[in-house]
Protein backbone atom coordinates (compact mmCIF):
# COMPACT_ATOMS: atom_id res chain seq x y z
CA UNK A 1 0.00 0.00 0.00
CA UNK A 2 1.23 3.46 -0.87
CA UNK A 3 -0.19 6.78 0.18
CA UNK A 4 0.11 10.27 -1.23
CA UNK A 5 -1.39 13.58 -0.18
CA UNK A 6 -1.85 15.90 -3.11
CA UNK A 7 -3.16 19.29 -4.05
CA UNK A 8 -4.81 19.16 -7.47
CA UNK A 9 -5.47 22.35 -9.36
CA UNK A 10 -7.47 22.16 -12.55
CA UNK A 11 -9.04 24.52 -15.07
CA UNK A 12 -12.85 25.14 -15.17
CA UNK A 13 -13.38 22.78 -18.11
CA UNK A 14 -12.32 19.85 -15.97
CA UNK A 15 -14.79 20.66 -13.22
CA UNK A 16 -17.31 18.43 -15.00
CA UNK A 17 -14.88 15.51 -15.16
CA UNK A 18 -15.69 12.95 -12.41
CA UNK A 19 -12.06 12.72 -11.34
CA UNK A 20 -12.51 11.13 -7.96
CA UNK A 21 -14.99 8.62 -9.32
CA UNK A 22 -12.51 7.50 -11.99
CA UNK A 23 -9.64 7.29 -9.53
CA UNK A 24 -11.74 4.96 -7.42
CA UNK A 25 -13.43 2.96 -10.14
CA UNK A 26 -10.81 2.76 -12.88
CA UNK A 27 -7.63 2.93 -10.83
CA UNK A 28 -8.70 1.11 -7.71
CA UNK A 29 -7.56 3.84 -5.33
CA UNK A 30 -8.92 4.89 -1.97
CA UNK A 31 -9.69 8.60 -2.25
CA UNK A 32 -10.03 10.75 0.82
CA UNK A 33 -11.04 14.33 0.05
CA UNK A 34 -9.47 16.68 2.55
CA UNK A 35 -10.72 19.87 1.05
CA UNK A 36 -12.36 20.94 -2.18
CA UNK A 37 -12.96 24.34 -3.65
CA UNK A 38 -14.53 24.54 -7.06
CA UNK A 39 -16.18 27.65 -8.36
CA UNK A 40 -17.48 28.18 -11.91
CA UNK A 41 -15.10 30.97 -12.96
CA UNK A 42 -12.09 30.05 -10.92
CA UNK A 43 -9.82 27.09 -11.03
CA UNK A 44 -10.82 24.05 -9.07
CA UNK A 45 -8.71 22.98 -6.15
CA UNK A 46 -8.85 19.59 -4.58
CA UNK A 47 -6.84 18.31 -1.70
CA UNK A 48 -6.87 14.56 -1.60
CA UNK A 49 -5.20 11.62 -0.06
CA UNK A 50 -4.77 8.70 -2.44
CA UNK A 51 -3.90 5.24 -1.27
CA UNK A 52 -3.60 1.98 -3.07
CA UNK A 53 -1.10 -0.35 -4.75
CA UNK A 54 2.04 1.39 -5.90
CA UNK A 55 1.36 0.59 -9.54
CA UNK A 56 -2.26 1.71 -9.26
CA UNK A 57 -1.12 4.96 -7.71
CA UNK A 58 1.28 5.51 -10.58
CA UNK A 59 -1.43 4.89 -13.18
CA UNK A 60 -3.79 7.19 -11.32
CA UNK A 61 -1.17 9.92 -11.37
CA UNK A 62 -0.61 9.35 -15.10
CA UNK A 63 -4.33 9.78 -15.64
CA UNK A 64 -4.28 13.11 -13.77
CA UNK A 65 -1.24 14.24 -15.76
CA UNK A 66 -3.00 13.36 -19.02
CA UNK A 67 -5.90 15.58 -17.97
CA UNK A 68 -3.38 18.39 -17.41
CA UNK A 69 -4.27 18.60 -13.77
CA UNK A 70 -1.61 20.44 -11.84
CA UNK A 71 -0.35 18.18 -9.04
CA UNK A 72 1.48 19.35 -5.98
CA UNK A 73 2.47 17.35 -2.93
CA UNK A 74 0.82 18.42 0.29
CA UNK A 75 1.69 19.52 3.83
CA UNK A 76 5.40 18.96 4.15
CA UNK A 77 5.94 21.83 1.76
CA UNK A 78 4.58 24.60 3.96
CA UNK A 79 7.28 26.13 6.08
CA UNK A 80 6.84 28.60 8.91
CA UNK A 81 9.97 30.71 9.29
CA UNK A 82 9.82 31.45 12.97
CA UNK A 83 12.69 33.92 12.92
CA UNK A 84 10.83 36.08 10.40
CA UNK A 85 7.49 35.86 12.21
CA UNK A 86 6.46 38.86 14.32
CA UNK A 87 3.51 37.00 15.88
CA UNK A 88 1.16 39.64 14.58
CA UNK A 89 -1.50 36.90 14.21
CA UNK A 90 -2.95 38.27 10.97
CA UNK A 91 -2.67 34.88 9.24
CA UNK A 92 -4.54 33.01 11.94
CA UNK A 93 -8.12 33.75 11.00
CA UNK A 94 -7.46 32.70 7.40
CA UNK A 95 -6.34 29.19 8.29
CA UNK A 96 -9.23 26.77 7.73
CA UNK A 97 -7.81 23.93 9.83
CA UNK A 98 -6.39 25.64 12.91
CA UNK A 99 -2.90 24.63 11.85
CA UNK A 100 -1.91 28.11 13.00
CA UNK A 101 -3.13 28.99 16.47
CA UNK A 102 -2.52 31.78 18.96
CA UNK A 103 -1.68 31.18 22.58
CA UNK A 104 -3.87 33.85 24.15
CA UNK A 105 -1.49 34.36 27.07
CA UNK A 106 1.75 34.85 25.20
CA UNK A 107 -0.10 36.20 22.14
CA UNK A 108 2.33 34.14 20.05
CA UNK A 109 1.41 31.82 17.26
CA UNK A 110 2.44 28.24 16.67
CA UNK A 111 2.27 26.15 13.53
CA UNK A 112 1.15 22.55 13.59
CA UNK A 113 2.31 20.89 10.40
CA UNK A 114 0.09 17.84 10.85
CA UNK A 115 -3.03 19.94 10.65
CA UNK A 116 -1.86 21.93 7.65
CA UNK A 117 -3.55 21.05 4.38
CA UNK A 118 -1.27 23.35 2.37
CA UNK A 119 -4.17 25.41 1.09
CA UNK A 120 -1.87 28.42 0.94
CA UNK A 121 -4.41 30.86 2.39
CA UNK A 122 -1.98 32.14 5.00
CA UNK A 123 0.87 32.87 2.61
CA UNK A 124 -0.30 36.06 0.90
CA UNK A 125 -1.60 37.32 4.25
CA UNK A 126 1.79 37.35 5.95
CA UNK A 127 3.30 40.84 5.76
CA UNK A 128 6.81 39.51 6.48
CA UNK A 129 6.99 36.50 4.15
CA UNK A 130 7.31 34.26 7.17
CA UNK A 131 5.36 31.39 5.60
CA UNK A 132 6.62 29.65 2.50
CA UNK A 133 5.44 26.99 0.15
CA UNK A 134 8.28 24.88 -1.16
CA UNK A 135 7.92 22.71 -4.20
CA UNK B 1 2.47 63.53 46.18
CA UNK B 2 3.48 64.88 42.80
CA UNK B 3 6.87 64.06 41.27
CA UNK B 4 8.87 65.84 38.61
CA UNK B 5 10.76 64.41 35.67
CA UNK B 6 13.99 65.77 37.16
CA UNK B 7 13.34 63.81 40.36
CA UNK B 8 12.65 60.65 38.40
CA UNK B 9 15.89 61.10 36.45
CA UNK B 10 17.75 61.49 39.72
CA UNK B 11 16.34 58.11 40.78
CA UNK B 12 17.44 56.57 37.48
CA UNK B 13 20.94 57.85 38.08
CA UNK B 14 21.00 56.36 41.58
CA UNK B 15 19.59 53.06 40.34
CA UNK B 16 16.53 53.50 42.53
CA UNK B 17 13.86 54.03 39.91
CA UNK B 18 10.69 51.92 39.97
CA UNK B 19 9.62 50.98 36.45
CA UNK B 20 6.84 48.66 35.32
CA UNK B 21 5.25 48.03 31.94
CA UNK B 22 1.81 49.24 30.95
CA UNK B 23 0.59 45.66 31.50
CA UNK B 24 2.15 45.25 34.92
CA UNK B 25 0.73 48.54 36.18
CA UNK B 26 -2.82 47.25 35.73
CA UNK B 27 -2.61 44.65 38.49
CA UNK B 28 -0.46 46.89 40.61
CA UNK B 29 -3.04 49.66 40.69
CA UNK B 30 -5.77 47.13 41.32
CA UNK B 31 -3.91 45.63 44.30
CA UNK B 32 -2.35 48.71 45.85
CA UNK B 33 -4.74 51.41 44.81
CA UNK B 34 -4.09 54.56 42.86
CA UNK B 35 -2.52 56.53 45.64
CA UNK B 36 0.12 53.98 46.62
CA UNK B 37 0.86 53.03 43.04
CA UNK B 38 1.47 56.69 42.17
CA UNK B 39 3.87 56.99 45.05
CA UNK B 40 5.76 53.76 44.42
CA UNK B 41 6.02 53.73 40.65
CA UNK B 42 8.04 56.29 38.75
CA UNK B 43 7.71 55.19 35.15
CA UNK B 44 5.35 53.03 33.09
CA UNK B 45 6.67 51.77 29.76
CA UNK B 46 4.24 51.47 26.85
CA UNK B 47 4.96 50.08 23.40
CA UNK B 48 3.68 49.11 19.99
CA UNK B 49 4.95 47.17 16.96
CA UNK B 50 2.76 47.56 13.91
CA UNK B 51 2.86 48.62 10.25
CA UNK B 52 3.12 52.39 10.03
CA UNK B 53 2.80 53.63 6.45
CA UNK B 54 3.82 57.19 7.11
CA UNK B 55 7.43 56.33 7.79
CA UNK B 56 10.67 57.01 6.00
CA UNK B 57 14.25 58.13 6.33
CA UNK B 58 16.46 60.87 5.00
CA UNK B 59 20.08 60.52 4.01
CA UNK B 60 23.15 62.47 3.04
CA UNK B 61 25.47 60.51 0.77
CA UNK B 62 28.51 62.74 0.84
CA UNK B 63 29.90 64.24 -2.37
CA UNK B 64 31.34 62.18 -5.18
CA UNK B 65 34.33 63.27 -7.26
CA UNK B 66 33.48 64.93 -9.57
CA UNK B 67 30.36 66.19 -7.88
CA UNK B 68 26.81 65.24 -8.80
CA UNK B 69 23.60 67.06 -7.90
CA UNK B 70 21.06 64.38 -7.08
CA UNK B 71 18.56 67.11 -6.23
CA UNK B 72 16.06 67.48 -9.07
CA UNK B 73 17.25 64.30 -10.77
CA UNK B 74 16.37 60.68 -10.23
CA UNK B 75 17.90 58.49 -7.55
CA UNK B 76 17.18 54.89 -6.62
CA UNK B 77 18.15 52.62 -3.74
CA UNK B 78 17.79 48.99 -4.82
CA UNK B 79 15.58 50.28 -7.63
CA UNK B 80 13.22 52.02 -5.21
CA UNK B 81 12.95 55.73 -6.09
CA UNK B 82 13.77 58.28 -3.40
CA UNK B 83 12.63 61.88 -3.20
CA UNK B 84 15.37 64.19 -4.45
CA UNK B 85 13.71 67.58 -4.19
CA UNK B 86 16.30 68.64 -1.63
CA UNK B 87 19.94 69.72 -1.69
CA UNK B 88 22.62 68.12 -3.88
CA UNK B 89 23.18 64.92 -1.92
CA UNK B 90 20.22 64.80 0.48
CA UNK B 91 17.21 62.63 -0.22
CA UNK B 92 14.20 61.11 1.50
CA UNK B 93 13.16 57.49 1.18
CA UNK B 94 9.50 56.78 1.89
CA UNK B 95 8.46 53.42 3.33
CA UNK B 96 5.64 53.03 0.78
CA UNK B 97 7.82 53.73 -2.30
CA UNK B 98 7.88 51.05 -5.01
CA UNK B 99 10.31 50.32 -7.84
CA UNK B 100 9.19 51.98 -11.08
CA UNK B 101 8.83 48.59 -12.73
CA UNK B 102 6.85 46.94 -9.94
CA UNK B 103 3.66 45.61 -11.53
CA UNK B 104 1.65 47.06 -8.62
CA UNK B 105 -1.99 46.01 -8.93
CA UNK B 106 -1.91 45.37 -12.69
CA UNK B 107 -2.59 41.79 -11.82
CA UNK B 108 -4.76 42.13 -8.77
CA UNK B 109 -3.95 41.50 -5.95
CA UNK B 110 -0.39 42.75 -6.46
CA UNK B 111 2.41 41.02 -4.58
CA UNK B 112 4.42 44.11 -3.59
CA UNK B 113 7.47 42.09 -2.68
CA UNK B 114 9.94 44.92 -2.16
CA UNK B 115 9.79 48.64 -1.50
CA UNK B 116 10.96 51.52 0.65
CA UNK B 117 10.31 49.77 3.95
CA UNK B 118 12.41 46.82 2.82
CA UNK B 119 15.28 49.10 1.79
CA UNK B 120 15.23 50.59 5.29
CA UNK B 121 15.30 47.11 6.84
CA UNK B 122 18.17 46.05 4.56
CA UNK B 123 20.18 49.17 5.37
CA UNK B 124 19.68 48.75 9.10
CA UNK B 125 20.71 45.09 8.75
CA UNK B 126 24.03 46.36 7.40
CA UNK B 127 23.45 45.15 3.84
CA UNK B 128 24.94 47.00 0.90
CA UNK B 129 22.30 48.58 -1.31
CA UNK B 130 22.64 49.73 -4.90
CA UNK B 131 22.51 53.49 -5.41
CA UNK B 132 21.79 54.52 -8.99
CA UNK B 133 21.32 58.18 -9.91
CA UNK B 134 20.96 60.34 -12.94
CA UNK B 135 21.23 64.11 -12.86
CA UNK B 136 21.05 66.99 -15.31
CA UNK B 137 24.51 68.42 -14.62
CA UNK B 138 25.46 71.98 -13.74
CA UNK B 139 28.67 73.99 -13.85
CA UNK B 140 29.33 73.24 -10.20
CA UNK B 141 27.91 69.69 -10.25
CA UNK B 142 28.94 68.40 -13.70
CA UNK B 143 28.39 64.68 -13.23
CA UNK B 144 25.27 63.12 -14.76
CA UNK B 145 25.37 59.51 -13.63
CA UNK B 146 26.30 57.61 -10.53
CA UNK B 147 26.18 53.91 -9.73
CA UNK B 148 27.61 52.54 -6.53
CA UNK B 149 27.09 50.14 -3.66
CA UNK B 150 26.38 51.97 -0.45
CA UNK B 151 26.18 50.89 3.15
CA UNK B 152 24.44 52.61 6.06
CA UNK B 153 27.86 53.47 7.50
CA UNK B 154 28.82 55.23 4.25
CA UNK B 155 26.12 57.88 4.68
CA UNK B 156 26.97 61.00 6.63
CA UNK B 157 23.50 61.01 8.09
CA UNK B 158 20.84 58.32 7.99
CA UNK B 159 17.85 59.51 9.98
CA UNK B 160 14.53 57.77 10.46
CA UNK B 161 11.78 60.36 10.29
CA UNK B 162 8.20 59.21 10.45
CA UNK B 163 5.48 61.84 10.00
CA UNK B 164 2.82 59.61 11.59
CA UNK B 165 3.27 56.69 13.95
CA UNK B 166 1.68 55.09 17.00
CA UNK B 167 -1.97 55.83 16.24
CA UNK B 168 -4.04 56.16 19.37
CA UNK B 169 -6.65 53.56 18.48
CA UNK B 170 -7.67 52.33 15.05
CA UNK B 171 -10.56 50.84 13.09
CA UNK B 172 -11.41 47.18 13.09
CA UNK B 173 -11.74 46.23 9.43
CA UNK B 174 -14.37 43.85 8.03
CA UNK B 175 -15.79 43.07 4.61
CA UNK B 176 -19.56 42.98 4.04
CA UNK B 177 -19.32 42.32 0.30
CA UNK B 178 -19.40 38.99 -1.47
CA UNK B 179 -15.81 38.96 -2.63
CA UNK B 180 -12.38 38.89 -0.96
CA UNK B 181 -10.83 42.34 -0.61
CA UNK B 182 -7.17 43.26 -0.17
CA UNK B 183 -6.64 46.26 2.07
CA UNK B 184 -4.04 47.95 4.23
CA UNK B 185 -5.82 46.14 7.06
CA UNK B 186 -4.99 42.80 5.46
CA UNK B 187 -6.97 40.29 3.46
CA UNK B 188 -10.64 40.50 4.36
CA UNK B 189 -12.88 37.56 3.64
CA UNK B 190 -16.39 38.15 2.26
CA UNK B 191 -19.55 38.35 4.35
CA UNK B 192 -17.84 39.14 7.65
CA UNK B 193 -15.38 36.28 7.23
CA UNK B 194 -12.80 37.90 9.51
CA UNK B 195 -12.10 41.11 11.42
CA UNK B 196 -8.62 42.66 11.52
CA UNK B 197 -7.47 45.19 14.09
CA UNK B 198 -4.19 47.03 14.56
CA UNK B 199 -3.31 48.23 18.03
CA UNK B 200 -1.54 46.92 21.09
CA UNK B 201 -4.52 48.13 23.16
CA UNK B 202 -3.60 48.50 26.82
CA UNK B 203 0.14 48.49 25.99
CA UNK B 204 -0.12 51.06 23.21
CA UNK B 205 1.62 54.38 23.99
CA UNK B 206 -1.07 56.99 23.57
CA UNK B 207 -3.76 54.92 25.34
CA UNK B 208 -1.66 55.25 28.47
CA UNK B 209 -1.66 59.03 28.46
CA UNK B 210 -4.90 59.73 26.60
CA UNK B 211 -4.79 63.53 26.92
CA UNK B 212 -1.02 63.79 26.26
CA UNK B 213 -0.25 65.32 29.64
CA UNK B 214 3.32 63.98 29.65
CA UNK B 215 4.02 63.50 25.94
CA UNK B 216 5.27 66.16 23.57
CA UNK B 217 8.02 67.54 21.40
CA UNK B 218 11.36 66.24 22.61
CA UNK B 219 10.04 63.19 24.49
CA UNK B 220 12.76 60.56 24.30
CA UNK B 221 11.53 57.14 23.15
CA UNK B 222 12.59 53.66 22.06
CA UNK B 223 12.53 53.87 18.28
CA UNK B 224 13.36 50.95 16.02
CA UNK B 225 15.65 49.41 18.60
CA UNK B 226 17.55 52.67 19.14
CA UNK B 227 16.81 56.04 20.65
CA UNK B 228 14.39 58.47 19.09
CA UNK B 229 12.42 61.57 19.92
CA UNK B 230 8.96 62.85 19.33
CA UNK B 231 9.42 65.64 16.79
CA UNK B 232 5.86 66.92 16.51
CA UNK B 233 2.31 65.70 16.65
CA UNK B 234 1.84 63.16 13.87
CA UNK B 235 -0.16 63.91 10.75
CA UNK B 236 -3.90 63.37 11.17
CA UNK B 237 -3.49 64.01 14.92
CA UNK B 238 -7.09 64.29 16.01
CA UNK B 239 -7.63 64.67 19.73
CA UNK B 240 -11.27 65.68 19.36
CA UNK B 241 -12.94 62.33 18.78
CA UNK B 242 -15.61 60.81 21.04
CA UNK B 243 -14.04 59.42 24.20
CA UNK B 244 -15.17 57.14 27.02
CA UNK B 245 -15.82 58.54 30.49
CA UNK B 246 -12.21 57.71 31.36
CA UNK B 247 -10.95 59.70 28.40
CA UNK B 248 -10.08 56.82 26.07
CA UNK B 249 -10.73 57.69 22.41
CA UNK B 250 -13.27 55.41 20.77
CA UNK B 251 -11.63 55.69 17.35
CA UNK B 252 -8.36 56.82 15.73
CA UNK B 253 -7.20 59.95 17.59
CA UNK B 254 -3.72 61.15 18.54
CA UNK B 255 -0.54 60.38 16.57
CA UNK B 256 3.15 61.24 16.89
CA UNK B 257 5.88 62.18 14.43
CA UNK B 258 9.17 60.59 15.45
CA UNK B 259 12.82 60.98 14.56
CA UNK B 260 16.01 59.11 15.41
CA UNK B 261 19.43 57.95 14.24
CA UNK B 262 18.84 55.08 11.82
CA UNK B 263 22.45 53.93 12.20
CA UNK B 264 21.75 52.91 15.79
CA UNK B 265 18.56 51.00 15.03
CA UNK B 266 18.03 47.30 14.42
CA UNK B 267 16.31 45.22 11.74
CA UNK B 268 14.43 43.40 14.49
CA UNK B 269 12.43 46.56 15.15
CA UNK B 270 12.18 48.02 11.65
CA UNK B 271 10.61 45.50 9.31
CA UNK B 272 9.84 45.91 5.64
CA UNK B 273 6.18 45.03 5.30
CA UNK B 274 4.05 43.77 2.44
CA UNK B 275 0.30 44.05 2.29
CA UNK B 276 -1.02 41.98 -0.58
CA UNK B 277 -2.99 44.05 -3.08
CA UNK B 278 -2.20 47.24 -1.17
CA UNK B 279 1.52 47.98 -1.10
CA UNK B 280 4.56 48.12 1.12
CA UNK B 281 5.42 49.94 4.29
CA UNK B 282 7.46 49.69 7.45
CA UNK B 283 6.64 48.03 10.75
CA UNK B 284 8.12 50.18 13.48
CA UNK B 285 8.88 49.35 17.08
CA UNK B 286 8.12 52.21 19.44
CA UNK B 287 8.41 52.31 23.21
CA UNK B 288 7.30 55.32 25.17
CA UNK B 289 8.04 55.94 28.84
CA UNK B 290 5.32 57.64 30.85
CA UNK B 291 6.50 59.47 33.95
CA UNK B 292 4.12 58.91 36.86
CA UNK B 293 3.96 62.51 37.97
CA UNK B 294 0.70 62.16 39.89
CA UNK B 295 -2.29 59.95 40.65
CA UNK B 296 -4.24 61.02 37.59
CA UNK B 297 -1.47 59.72 35.31
CA UNK B 298 -1.07 56.38 37.06
CA UNK B 299 -4.79 55.86 36.73
CA UNK B 300 -4.57 56.41 33.00
CA UNK B 301 -1.69 53.98 32.59
CA UNK B 302 -3.79 51.34 34.34
CA UNK B 303 -6.23 51.33 31.43
CA UNK B 304 -7.11 47.79 30.37
CA UNK B 305 -8.22 46.20 27.13
CA UNK B 306 -11.81 45.89 28.39
CA UNK B 307 -12.03 49.68 28.63
CA UNK B 308 -10.69 50.45 25.18
CA UNK B 309 -13.23 50.43 22.36
CA UNK B 310 -12.74 50.44 18.61
CA UNK B 311 -15.19 50.88 15.74
CA UNK B 312 -15.91 48.14 13.23
CA UNK B 313 -15.80 49.55 9.73
CA UNK B 314 -16.78 47.92 6.45
CA UNK B 315 -13.80 48.19 4.10
CA UNK B 316 -15.72 47.00 1.05
CA UNK B 317 -17.96 50.05 0.93
CA UNK B 318 -18.07 52.52 3.83
CA UNK B 319 -14.32 53.06 4.13
CA UNK B 320 -13.48 53.46 0.41
CA UNK B 321 -16.36 55.90 0.04
CA UNK B 322 -15.05 57.95 2.93
CA UNK B 323 -18.00 57.24 5.16
CA UNK B 324 -17.20 56.47 8.75
CA UNK B 325 -20.34 54.51 9.59
CA UNK B 326 -19.50 52.10 12.36
CA UNK B 327 -21.17 48.70 12.34
CA UNK B 328 -20.54 48.15 16.02
CA UNK B 329 -18.15 48.87 18.82
CA UNK B 330 -15.96 46.19 20.41
CA UNK B 331 -13.25 46.32 23.03
CA UNK B 332 -9.68 45.02 22.79
CA UNK B 333 -10.28 42.21 25.27
CA UNK B 334 -12.92 40.87 22.90
CA UNK B 335 -10.65 41.42 19.90
CA UNK B 336 -7.75 39.61 21.56
CA UNK B 337 -9.94 36.66 22.51
CA UNK B 338 -9.96 35.66 18.84
CA UNK B 339 -13.67 36.13 18.18
CA UNK B 340 -16.19 38.97 18.21
CA UNK B 341 -19.86 39.07 17.40
CA UNK B 342 -20.92 41.41 14.59
CA UNK B 343 -24.51 41.59 13.40
CA UNK B 344 -25.20 38.39 15.29
CA UNK B 345 -22.39 36.50 13.60
CA UNK B 346 -19.29 35.12 15.30
CA UNK B 347 -16.32 36.57 13.43
CA UNK B 348 -12.69 35.46 13.94
CA UNK B 349 -10.28 38.31 14.72
CA UNK B 350 -6.62 38.83 13.96
CA UNK B 351 -4.16 41.63 14.49
CA UNK B 352 -1.65 43.37 12.23
CA UNK B 353 0.13 44.85 15.20
CA UNK B 354 2.12 42.34 17.26
CA UNK B 355 1.18 42.32 20.91
CA UNK B 356 3.97 39.85 21.70
CA UNK B 357 6.57 42.21 20.25
CA UNK B 358 5.03 45.27 21.94
CA UNK B 359 5.37 43.42 25.23
CA UNK B 360 9.01 42.73 24.46
CA UNK B 361 9.71 46.41 23.66
CA UNK B 362 8.04 47.57 26.88
CA UNK B 363 10.33 45.13 28.72
CA UNK B 364 13.47 46.30 26.91
CA UNK B 365 12.72 49.96 27.64
CA UNK B 366 12.07 49.08 31.27
CA UNK B 367 15.49 47.43 31.46
CA UNK B 368 17.27 50.34 29.80
CA UNK B 369 15.79 52.67 32.39
CA UNK B 370 16.59 50.35 35.30
CA UNK B 371 20.19 50.01 34.14
CA UNK B 372 20.51 53.79 33.95
CA UNK B 373 20.96 53.79 30.17
CA UNK B 374 17.84 55.76 29.34
CA UNK B 375 16.75 59.03 30.93
CA UNK B 376 13.48 60.85 30.55
CA UNK B 377 13.22 64.22 28.86
CA UNK B 378 10.98 67.13 29.70
CA UNK B 379 8.86 67.84 26.61
CA UNK B 380 9.47 71.27 25.15
CA UNK B 381 5.79 71.51 24.27
CA UNK B 382 3.02 68.98 24.96
CA UNK B 383 1.09 67.44 22.08
CA UNK B 384 -2.05 69.42 21.26
CA UNK B 385 -4.93 68.00 23.28
CA UNK B 386 -8.71 68.35 23.16
CA UNK B 387 -8.56 72.06 23.97
CA UNK B 388 -6.45 72.76 20.86
CA UNK B 389 -9.47 72.66 18.58
CA UNK B 390 -7.49 70.53 16.10
CA UNK B 391 -9.64 68.25 13.97
CA UNK B 392 -8.96 65.94 11.07
CA UNK B 393 -10.63 67.41 7.99
CA UNK B 394 -11.56 65.58 4.82
CA UNK B 395 -10.36 67.08 1.53
CA UNK B 396 -12.74 69.57 0.05
CA UNK B 397 -12.31 69.39 -3.71
CA UNK B 398 -12.60 72.55 -5.77
CA UNK B 399 -12.98 72.52 -9.51
CA UNK B 400 -10.01 73.63 -11.61
CA UNK B 401 -11.18 75.49 -14.71
S1 LIG C 1 -1.41 26.49 4.23
FE1 LIG C 1 -1.61 27.98 5.89
S2 LIG C 1 -3.79 28.46 5.94
FE2 LIG C 1 -3.61 26.57 4.76
S3 LIG C 1 -3.85 24.93 6.28
FE3 LIG C 1 -1.65 25.31 6.13
S4 LIG C 1 -1.24 26.79 7.75
FE4 LIG C 1 -3.47 26.80 7.44
S1 LIG D 1 1.15 36.66 9.43
FE1 LIG D 1 3.31 36.10 9.30
S2 LIG D 1 4.29 37.33 10.89
FE2 LIG D 1 2.10 37.38 11.33
S3 LIG D 1 1.79 35.68 12.78
FE3 LIG D 1 1.42 34.86 10.72
S4 LIG D 1 3.41 34.00 10.11
FE4 LIG D 1 3.80 35.36 11.82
Amino acid sequence: MAKRRLVLTFPPKLVEEPITYRLIKDYDLVVNILRAKISPEEEGRLMIELSGEKSALKRGMDYLNRLKVNIQPLARDIRWLEEKCTHCTVCVSLCPTEAIVVDRNSMKISFNKDKCIACGACIPACPYKAIEILF
Amino acid sequence: MAKTIAEINEKIKKGKVAVVTAEEIIDLVEKKGVERAARQIDIVTSATFGPMCSSGAYFNTGHSKPRIKLGGGRTYLNEVPVYTGLAAVDFFLGAAALPDNDPRNRVHPGEFRYGGGHVIEDLVAGKDVKLVASAYGTDCYPRKNLETWINIEDFNEAVLFNPRNAYQNYNVAVNLSNKVIYTYMGILQPRLGNANYCSAGQLSPLFNDPYYKTIGIGTRIFLGGGIGYIAWQGTQHNPNVPRTKKGVPRSGAGTIAVIGDLKKMSPEWLRGTTLRGYGVNLTVGIGLPIPILNEEIVQWTAVRDEEIYAQIIDYSDAYPKGKSDSLAEVNYAQLKSGKVTIQGKGVPTASLSSYAKARKIAGILKNWIKKGEFFLTEPVELLPSVDSGITFKPLRERKIR
